[in-house]
């Protein structure tokens, strides 16, 4: 999900750039007036302990590992603002020291898995912990579907942003993105839940339980993110031109793009005369190219690995 | 034994060459403008990527790095033109190639082609660049460029301070995974699964995250009081920074010169 530099048109990049800044900016105000002196120098060594998190992988299938991005267990223990601050941190790290995303695309790499990401785990955590809190299974379901809402919500960004710069059609790249991640979310989610119900059982004087806030900033934030990308998601899926209107009205683009999905001109498929259908259709269609794309290189990476491992085997 | 699957080293070169003797800030400047030169191209304007790519390989050999380092190096960041590969069939405009595949008609467009040409060129041009600046320039001295073109201090002093114990806590979870890999049987046998279901490995994996967690809250409170003991006061004190040589001054207008000469022939042609 790290959109390397090239890929975002600068009228996409350059405002979410100023977003993320924005955003940041007062993120750390509202961190360095609530901190204590002692906690200061934690937040460093934990964005590292993030990042250390990241490398911990487990096999899923055909090839492909999963590991944690940590947007949604750092919100779980530390609250918004600071998995914010942390998260910024991380992906400074990686793509300045290790080339995973870009710099100019930074600002929305932070956008999309610091900032949606934090504010998302957080609205999803209060809301669900403030209507089931009493119950036993309420803390691990609520880490699972922060874990799960962090990725999905931050994919369906990366999606919307990547049509918005006229690369890929809406109605392809936001369900490909979207489905894809609704998979690598439910890693996410069940490693996000263990962690906490680790946590929770070792070190029960780590007050990893989180106070329910109300209404707070952080609460309304991460609740209107997730109702308008749920909503946008469909939209733009199933009518690519609208998103690209929508853009047009608020003077994100001035030209407009015609983007007719020319994969099935005229809808030659056979009993499908309904448009929408076979936009949905489709996207359905970039979604599985572009996963079985995935998994061959999956595959080959493992095919080689297997092969290194059989060499270095004979040798020994 | 054998060696495990990822190598992690910091990727900075102490080599001594012009590249690196160049400040850090002028450096990170200059890196900065090439990527955003980059991004203001337009797509196909291929007589501006080879000048911007001549450039980016003149200073990977003057940094000593090599050029074959520096693509070697660049590779793993292109997997993402993946996701605009889409882009290739549905761009309007005429159509390059047809050809039929089961019920439906594909078409390769022309647009779409240039278009994914371009974002895959200017994306290993950023790249590149980025590999060389990470290559010549220490983390520390990032630091004090990054604090000079305006980052927040808190931001930079975290980072820093993030910086110093990456190494050893990314040892540490390569511990874990090694002895965890350890204590795993494979089974030999065709048709036999070894590694228990999807949730019970998410599940394991989760208590990995959190010892390693725990871990990591301790070092940071050892850490804390180690710093408090060398007088630490809640305030991190930088050394202060100096001024730009008459050199660097010259290399970074002569680079900002030619960056722009880059930008306008590529929207003149």
């Amino acid at each position: 999900m790290h959109i390397p530099d090239g890929f975002l048109s600068p009228s996409v990049a350059l405002p979410l750039w100023g977003v993320s800044v924005g955003i940041s900016g007062y993120v750390l105000r509202r961190v360095s007036q609530d901190l204590t002196e002692q906690e200061t120098p934690m937040i460093g060594v934990v964005a590292a302990g993030i990042f250390a998190a990241q490398m911990l992988n487990f096999p899923i299938a055909g090839g492909t590992s999963g590991h944690l991005m940590g947007t949604a267990l750092a919100t779980l223990l530390f609250g918004p603002w600071m998995a914010i601050l942390i998260m910024t941190c991380v992906l400074i790290t990686q793509t300045l020291v290790f080339q995973d995303g870009g710099l100019i695309a930074l600002g929305a790499n932070v956008f999309n898995m610091g900032i949606i990401g934090a504010l998302v785990a957080h609205a999803i955590d209060q809301t669900f912990r403030s209507l089931f809190g009493d119950r036993r299974w309420a803390r691990p379901v609520a880490a699972f579907l922060c874990g799960w809402a962090a990725i999905v919500m931050g994919a369906l960004a990366t999606g919307m942003e990547l049509a918005l710069s006229g690369l890929v059609p809406a109605n392809v790249v936001v369900p490909a993105m979207g489905g894809i991640h609704a998979l690598i979310g439910v890693v996410e989610g069940l490693i996000t839940m263990s962690a906490v119900t680790f946590l929770t059982t070792v070190r029960g004087d780590l007050k990893i339980e989180r106070k329910i806030a109300g209404r707070t900033p952080a609460w309304i934030a991460g609740l209107a993110i997730v109702l308008i990308l749920t909503l946008l998601a469909p939209l733009a899926s199933a009518d690519p031109d609208g998103l690209e209107r929508v853009a047009e009205d608020l003077g994100f683009i001035q030209a407009a793009r015609p983007s007719a999905f020319s994969l099935l001109p005229d809808y030659t498929i056979p009993g499908l005369p309904n448009e929408s259908l076979a936009t949905i259709l489709a996207g359905i269609l970039g979604a599985i190219i572009v996963l079985a794309l995935i998994l061959i290189l999956g595959l080959g990476q493992r095919s080689r690995a297997r092969q290194a491992e059989k060499a270095s085997g004979a040798k020994t | 034994m054998r060696a495990m699957h990822f190598h992690f080293h910091d990727p900075y070169q102490p080599l001594d060459s012009p590249i690196h003797r160049l400040d850090p800030r002028v450096k990170l400047a200059l890196t900065l403008g090439f990527i955003l030169t980059v991004t203001l191209l337009p797509a196909g304007a291929w007589s501006s990527y080879a000048l911007m790519g001549a450039a980016a390989w003149t200073w990977a050999c003057f940094s000593g790095l090599g050029i074959r380092n520096v693509i070697r190096r660049s590779m793993p960041a292109l997997l993402f033109v993946l996701a605009a590969l889409p882009g290739i069939f549905t761009a309007p405009g005429p159509s390059w190639l047809m050809f039929r595949l089961g019920p439906c008609l594909v078409s390769v467009q022309a647009e779409g082609v240039i278009r994914i040409l371009s974002v895959f060129l200017k994306s290993w041009l950023s790249v590149q660049i980025a590999v060389i600046l990470i290559g010549t320039t220490a983390v520390p001295d990032l630091l004090v460029a990054m604090r000079s073109i305006g980052v927040p201090r808190f931001l930079v002093m975290t980072f820093g301070l993030m910086w110093r114990y990456l190494f050893l806590l990314t040892d540490e979870a390569i511990r874990m995974l090694r002895a965890r890999e350890a204590r795993s049987v494979a089974s030999e046998l065709p048709g036999r699964r070894g590694g228990g279901s999807l949730t019970w490995r998410a599940r394991v994996t989760g208590q990995m995250v959190g010892a390693l967690f725990l871990r990591t809250l301790e070092r940071g409170e050892r850490i804390y009081m180690a710093m408090v003991a060398r007088g630490y006061d809640g305030e991190v004190r930088m050394l202060s920074i100096p001024r730009l040589s008459q050199q660097d001054l010259t290399v970074l207008v002569g680079g900002a010169l030619f960056l722009i000469g880059a930008l306008s022939l590529g929207w003149i042609l």
